[in-house]
């Protein structure tokens, strides 16, 4: 593996905002998933649930409610009071309409995928119709007296079921009227509470109604007759959501304390058909509220303030017991959030409203392997650059010479020109951008850092030729003829000659710049591309997927090189294809044309291609072997794949030169002590 | 008793009747309990015990309720059988002879002619459920060899099977995972847990399981202290469970109320845990049961639970969590310091009992009298706390006296010592702590004891501790301004060459206290406390002392430890005898001459009777019991016994009882003592008989009141009362339906009168006299009257017989007249 010297570093200050809403298609098996900070991903989770868009968020827009439509039409609504449609091609808003109720607390899509119900402060429910290219109101129905916090519909589509503040109101979609209302009890364990807050309501077809409410309690309602059939205390906190699957034989809810709840419908007894709703298994993989919760068909997905998604199988309804039948937990985004000026060491930090720069401590100490080194130059922070405007940012890049700076909002695009002067930094904006330059979905800067490559949400890709303190537009890559999808991942060759870029599903296209002309496409792949890279001198392009593949495909030669085709017809070691997350970042070794670092957010991988691949029967993850072990051993014992997991979790790591590596942690317990306290629980013993 | 049998050792009383579940009869007025080689039939009402089923040779390990008949029990036994009993009478119907050791019982409405059974046939802990088929024949005794395999490799334990939805399937847990066996479809699944292997940590096991009587549902407790409610476990991958927890520590039982909507458990905690709806937020508590809960069990009828604790008492509790009765045995479960003791005034066994406190334990009734609470500080159940122990205790004065003992030794050098000393008041019929000693002597208190003779006045205790002194404390005035009071204090201490005091023993008139010093005996003059002689054998430490009685007074016994017993002539102050022995326990009979040693050998304990008069033993008996005997005492008897032989005369006017290691209570006799156990009173079944109606209420508080104005004097008096069911008035009144009785003024007349006493049973003619009298005075106060009636008994008590009688009558008569007076006023209210 060789001997390197890490900067360690953990002041990469990230914090991911909480998720508020889940929202699952079973179509396309995708999950959208909105945080606080009202920024929309989409998990695909059949593409081992991988990010695969994200939509950034807006100070304005905190979205309350998100549901999918027919066709795969994506809807949010806010506490600005707008209910937007999202471009899942463009990745960007296609239109916001405002509800004219005021705030936007619930939403619901009709069984049927063409009406949107729309429940607002006002008390108003307003009912939408969906047209193919936008959506036009159509009715309110009765107006309640408080704001309507949860809807639901009857799968029939003739009846909804609104939570409000101490009641649910069951109205006719027919007439618009409400045909009851439902009083919740406001005790509490006995003491009266000020306010019982319907957190979520759930429409059976058998005409159940289930609700949850602040008092920690799951209700059941027979809404042809108004009333309460039964009642679980599970909570000593508010019950914050719920959801049913789709055979309506399981649901799930999620409360503040953090524990979350199936509820399963069994026989009473084998040999009748009498059926009752009986709590389950509780489930306690969040230390906060539980904001959201989902059923997938064979899973439970939850998500809250301590910003996890968890996806829970649910092992009755795995038909092999494989690995993706584990529990998942996803903290961190699949994207980079961090780049790296490797001349002068510097390190360039993407948060939602600013960047930071910060400069590496350096050491003159020596040590042997595995010493901890005192640093003689501690490290700096040399900038906070703060966004205008409340839009959260997309994309940022720092130049490899660390002389240019480059970030992108959904509005604007920015470039800066940084000045050292000892140790004084200037920064100075280059104005004027071009008018086409107004969004990009990813930045790149050239290895020689003369050229940025732009990679916008149209579908285009420009390329611009940076000079002192100015620039020249080259030349732009138009999409190809009928697609619309969008570039989100950039590489080019160290040379300058060579750009590959990739989409969400599509292949990965490679471009000349020398002729500024595509050069070929990569053949699509069934599994999203999660890192690109393209080695240098021998210009090979490194592609890794979602589903842990690693392709290497030579772009003079046009065709997938002989360690590829190995390694596939071998297959990946099982436990490799075993991991959770995806391969962030790929780099190469300058002076070892064999090797391949890569990394997750669990382990950093250096592949040696000369040695043997591994098979199913060795250690993959082989600890160092000591280096008073005889050759004879370490040859025998070793294989393309060495693998460190000292640092955890990973969010980006790279070579600075031959003998230096630099790797950004952020554990998890910084994360949680930045986050609000959780509800206090006695725990026996204590 | 002619031709006596010969003696024997028996097991007698105290088996524990906590070994299985307690059953309840269909209408919960009676509750069964195993107990040793016998079933026990109690009342749930009164606690009393209703009968004795006896006839099993060996343990009896399952009782159930006949669920054809339920007036009839099922039991069975190590000894092979499962016999079915009458327990309203008492009889044994039938024996069914299966032939192997039987661990468990269970029965099925659905299977009408057969039982089930847990048995280990090959391996010694591979343990199978079968079900046996119980022929239909009319003989006494039948074979039933017809064994069906059910399950195999179960828990031997009954608490982990079940058997759910009138018998679809059954249930059983072992280790880590519950199987389940469908009888319509012949298939077991499995479900099986991670186990502590998988998990670090991770108590897992299984430790009982019960099963919902209307839904397809079942509970299992754990060993972590969570309860699993299973469900959908008819299908093998659809299957499901929801944990309740609230114990910190092992489940011992579960069990579902009748209608299934509420799961009841228990463990170490002592706490009764009632989950309503099987839901983990709706629990109800009953807390402070005193010992771990074993068992509980649920009567057929609904409205009685009952628990069985680890302190051998089943408590029997109402449907709302109200403990109703206790049904206590001889509390096993904490080591005996403070040896075997008969009070004198009850003639209970006395020793300790639960932590803390001293049980007396009726022999004659095999139940708890009372506990005396000594310690009076809450009991704390936890690993590792270093508990106040009760170590010594000694009744004086006829047992007007009881000293008591206690220490807490949490460091060598940190030594927590008490003596208290307990007054018996006879308004209270109880002892009443009168003084309290702190540090009483600077070590270990190795022995206490009474001066017993009737000459001396004045109360003397002595102590003896390993801090080389004995002292003698008296019993002195210590009245003050306030209250007269007595008080115990130090009067003498005594040491001998600061050798550690290790017993002491006073000689049979008092005038002589002796006092061991390590290898030394010292002997004492009680009147002047001055050191009159010594004796020392150079034969090792005394480690029993004990004058002889009777016409034996003049011997002085005592043992060593090397196995040497010794016996000393006070007249000659020489060593009269001495023999090799290695006596474990010495106790004089108090009622004879006699001494009995018990002492160990590498097989077993031998029993050696002997007079200190002469060195050869009276009676050998050898191998009383294979386990080391710990302690043992003369128990005098009420009847003398009148064995004719040589060898057994000791056993006449006394009765030995000893205790082994594993506390197993034993005795010696021709046949076993529990067969005397007498059955309680017929009039306990007469009152049962009294369907529970209001009348019945207003009738029970109507001789409550009775009781509580009619003099404790008039014991005899009961039986004269006429008994209300007797009165053809009444009976008419209660039998009739309500729709057929004519008005209620009609009745009332007829009511009342039948109420009265006729004159004409009562004697002579003076009573109308007498009646006039005393109405004058019943203007009076009532305390005067209760004086007169005191006076009336003081002088019966020296009467004459038939002057008794006749003052009983008349008192009775005021009585009943008074409250002829009184008590009209309800009747209007009805």
């Amino acid at each position: 593996m060789g001997e390197f010297k890490v900067h360690r570093v953990r002041f990469f200050n990230y914090v991911p905002s909480g998720i508020r809403c889940v929202a699952y298609n079973n179509q396309s098996n995708r999950l959208a998933v909105s945080r606080t900070d009202g920024t929309v991903e989409i998990y695909n989770l059949s593409a081992n649930y991988f990010q695969e868009k994200f939509f950034p968020g807006h100070e304005s827009r905190a979205t309350e409610a998100l549901c999918w439509a027919k066709g795969q039409r994506l809807f949010s609504g806010g506490l600005n009071g707008e209910i937007i449609e999202y471009d899942l091609q463009a990745l960007n808003i296609k239109y916001a309409m405002d509800a004219f109720g005021g705030p936007i607390w619930s939403m619901a899509v009709s069984p049927c995928g063409s009406q949107l119900l729309v429940g607002c402060e006002d008390g108003s429910v307003k009912l939408f119709q969906i047209t193919p290219d936008k959506i036009q109101f159509e009715r309110n129905f009765d107006r309640q007296k408080s704001r309507i916090l949860s809807l639901s519909w009857h799968p029939s589509g003739t009846h909804i079921a609104a939570g409000s503040i101490d009641y649910i109101s069951v109205f006719d979609v027919k007439s618009g009227s409400a045909v009851h209302k439902m009083l919740v009890d406001r005790q509490y364990m006995g003491v009266s509470k000020r306010k019982c807050i319907i957190w979520g309501v759930a429409f059976l077809s058998d005409g159940t109604v289930i609700s949850v409410d602040s008092a920690g309690k799951v209700q059941f309602w027979d809404s042809a007759t108004g009333t309460l059939v039964k009642n679980h205390l599970i909570a000593n906190a508010d019950v914050q959501s719920i959801a049913v699957s789709d055979q309506e034989d399981s649901f799930v809810v999620g409360t503040a304390e953090g524990t979350v709840f199936h509820f399963q419908l069994v026989s009473v007894t084998s040999n009748s058909s009498e059926k009752q709703w009986v709590r389950t298994k509780p489930f306690q993989h969040h230390t906060h509220d539980v904001r959201a919760v989902a059923h997938s068909p064979t899973a439970l997905i939850s998500g809250g303030t301590d910003t996890h998604l968890v996806i829970r199988p649910l092992m009755e309804k795995v038909e092999v017991k494989n690995y993706d039948a584990a529990l998942r937990k996803i903290t961190f985004p699949h994207r980079r959030l961090i780049s790296c000026s490797k001349k002068r060491h510097l390190l360039l930090f993407q948060f939602a409203h600013h960047l930071e720069l910060w400069r590496l401590g350096s050491t003159v100490a020596t040590g042997k392997n595995g010493d901890t080194l005192p640093l003689s130059k501690d490290a700096d922070h040399l900038l906070h650059l703060k966004t205008k405007g409340p839009e959260n940012i997309i994309c940022s890049c720092i130049s490899p010479c660390g002389s240019w700076i480059a970030y992108s909002t959904t509005s604007r695009f920015f470039l800066y020109r940084l000045n050292y002067e000892h140790d004084n930094i200037s920064l100075q904006r280059v104005s004027k951008m071009p008018a086409f330059l107004r969004s990009a979905l990813q930045i790149l800067f050239s290895e020689d850092s003369t050229k940025l490559f732009v990679a916008s949400n149209q579908g285009s890709l420009h390329i611009i030729r940076l000079l002192e303190g100015s620039f020249k537009h080259l030349h732009t890559f138009q999409p190809q003829s009928g697609t619309v999808e969008s570039m989100c991942l950039l590489a080019v060759s160290p040379d300058g000659n060579w750009l590959a870029a990739s989409g969400t599903s599509a292949g990965v296209h490679v471009y000349n710049i020398k002729h500024l002309k595509l050069h070929c496409t990569v053949p699509a792949y069934n599994f999203p591309v999660t890192a690109l890279a393209i080695a240098p001198n021998t210009n090979n392009l490194v592609i890794a997927h979602s589903d842990q593949q690693v392709f290497e495909y030579s772009i003079p030669e046009k065709q997938y090189t002989e360690w590829s085709r190995t390694i596939q017809k071998q297959g990946f070691h099982y436990l490799w294809l075993q991991r959770d997350t995806p391969i962030t970042h790929i780099s190469f070794h300058p002076k070892r044309p064999m090797h391949i670092l890569l990394h997750d957010a669990y382990m950093f991988c250096i592949i040696d291609k000369s040695l043997p691949l591994p098979n199913d029967k060795t250690l993959l993850y082989n600890p160092l072997p000591p280096t008073n072990e005889s050759d004879v051993i370490r040859r025998r014992t070793a294989h393309a794949f060495k693998i460190s997991k000292i640092y955890k979790p990973l969010l980006f790591m790279d070579l600075l030169d031959e003998r230096t590596l630099v790797a950004v942690e952020r554990p998890l317990d910084d994360i949680i002590a930045q986050l609000p306290p959780p509800i206090k629980k006695k725990k026996f013993g204590t | 008793m002619v031709e006596e049998e010969r003696v024997r050792v028996v097991r007698c009383g105290g088996s524990e009747l906590n070994f299985r579940r307690a059953v309840f009869s269909a209408d919960s007025k009676y509750i069964f309990c195993v107990s040793g080689d016998f079933v026990k039939v109690h009342s749930t009402a009164t606690e009393e015990c209703v009968h004795i089923l006896q006839g099993h040779r060996n343990l009896v390990t399952g009782i159930q309720l006949n669920p054809n008949n339920h007036l009839q029990l099922y039991s069975c036994s190590f000894d092979g059988t499962v016999k079915l009993w009458d327990y309203v009478d008492g009889i044994l119907i039938k024996t069914f002879v299966v032939g192997l050791k039987l661990h468990a019982l269970f029965t099925l409405p659905s299977a009408e002619d057969s039982v089930f059974v847990i048995i280990n046939k090959e391996k010694p802990d591979v343990f199978q459920l079968v079900s046996v088929k119980l022929p239909k024949s009319s003989s006494q005794e039948i074979e039933a060899k017809e064994l069906s395999f059910v399950l195999d490799y179960i828990n031997q334990s009954p608490k982990c099977i079940a058997f759910g939805n009138e018998g679809e399937y059954v249930a059983a847990v072992r280790d880590f995972y519950l199987s389940v066996y469908f009888f319509k479809k012949k298939t077991t699944s499995r479900f099986t847990l991670s186990s502590s292997r998988n998990k670090k940590h991770a108590k897992n096991n299984f430790t009982c399981v019960a099963c919902h009587p209307k839904e397809d549902c079942i509970a299992t407790g754990h060993k972590d202290g969570k309860i699993r409610l299973w469900r959908n476990f008819d299908d093998d991958k659809k299957y499901t469970y929801t944990c309740l927890h609230w114990h910190h520590d092992m489940v011992m039982d579960l069990a579902f109320s009748v209608t299934g909507t509420s799961l009841l458990s228990g463990g170490r905690e002592s706490v009764l845990v009632e989950w309503r709806d099987a839901t983990e937020k709706n629990k109800e508590f009953l807390p402070r049961l005193g010992a771990t809960i074993e068992h509980i069990s649920v009567s057929p009828a609904g409205d009685l639970f009952c628990t069985s604790h680890s302190d051998n008492k089943i408590i029997v509790i109402h449907r709302n969590l109200e403990a109703s009765a206790v049904i206590q045995g001889l509390v096993k479960d904490s080591n005996i310091f403070t040896g075997l003791m008969v009070d004198p005034r009850t003639k209970a066994l006395v020793l300790n009992g639960k932590p803390g406190h001293l049980q007396f334990y009726s022999l004659q009734h095999d139940k708890q009298l009372y506990n005396l609470d000594i310690i009076q500080q809450e009991y704390i159940n936890d690993y590792g706390l270093i508990q106040i122990e009760l170590t010594k205790a000694a009744f004086g004065c006829y047992g007007n006296w009881l000293a008591t003992v206690e220490q807490r030794q949490e460091k060598e050098t940190e030594l927590e010592l008490q003596m208290k000393l307990w007054m018996y008041n006879k308004k209270t019929q109880g002892f009443v702590l009168n003084t309290k000693v702190n540090m009483p002597h600077e070590d270990h208190i190795t022995a206490v004891c009474f001066c017993n003779a009737e000459k001396f006045e004045n109360p003397t205790l002595v102590t003896s501790s390993k801090d080389g002194h004995f002292k003698v404390w008296i019993l002195t005035d210590d009245s003050d301004i306030y209250k007269k009071a007595v008080g115990w204090t130090c009067d003498f201490v005594g040491s001998y060459h600061k050798y550690q005091a290790t017993n002491c023993c006073f000689s049979e008139d008092g005038s002589l206290l002796a006092v061991s010093f390590e290898e030394i005996v010292t002997i004492w003059d009680s009147e002047t406390w001055e050191l009159k002689c010594t004796f020392c054998q150079r034969a090792g430490k005394i480690r029993h002392l004990c004058f002889g009685r009777l016409t034996c007074s003049k011997y002085l016994l005592g043992a060593t430890e090397n196995g040497i017993l010794c016996c000393w002539n006070l007249l000659s102050c020489a060593l009269e005898w001495s023999a090799k022995l290695n006596v474990r326990v010495m106790e004089p009979d108090p009622n004879s001459e006699n001494i009995a040693a018990i002492s160990r050998s590498s097989v077993g304990s031998d029993l050696f009777v002997f007079k200190p008069s002469e060195p050869r033993p009276l009676y050998i008996q050898k191998n009383i019991s294979r386990e080391e005997v710990q302690w043992g005492v003369f128990v005098p008897r009420d009847v003398p016994e009148s064995f004719t032989s040589d060898a057994y005369q000791w056993l006449n006017r006394s009765q030995f009882y000893f205790l082994t290691k594993s506390q197993s209570l034993l005795t010696f006799s021709t046949k076993s003592p529990e067969e005397k156990l007498t059955p309680t009173s017929k009039q306990l079944l007469a009152e049962e008989s009294l369907p529970t109606t209001p009348f019945y209420f207003i009738l029970g508080k109507h001789r409550e009141q009775q009781d509580e104005k009619i003099n404790e004097a008039f014991e005899s008096e009961l039986v004269q009362l006429p008994l209300t069911e007797n009165i053809p008035a009444i009976s008419e009144l209660l039998h009739t339906p309500a729709h057929v009785l004519p008005s209620a003024s009609f009745l009332c007349s007829k009511f009342v009168s039948s109420l009265l006493l006729s004159k004409e049973t009562k004697s002579g003619e003076e009573i109308p006299e007498d009646v006039d009298m005393e109405e004058g005075k019943e203007s009076d106060d009532s305390d005067e009257e209760n004086d007169f009636t005191e006076k009336i008994q003081d002088t019966n008590n020296t009467d004459l017989g038939e002057d008794l009688l006749h003052q009983l009558s008349k008192s009775e008569e005021k009585e009943l007249r008074k409250f002829r007076k009184v008590d009209y006023s309800w009747i209007t209210v009805l």
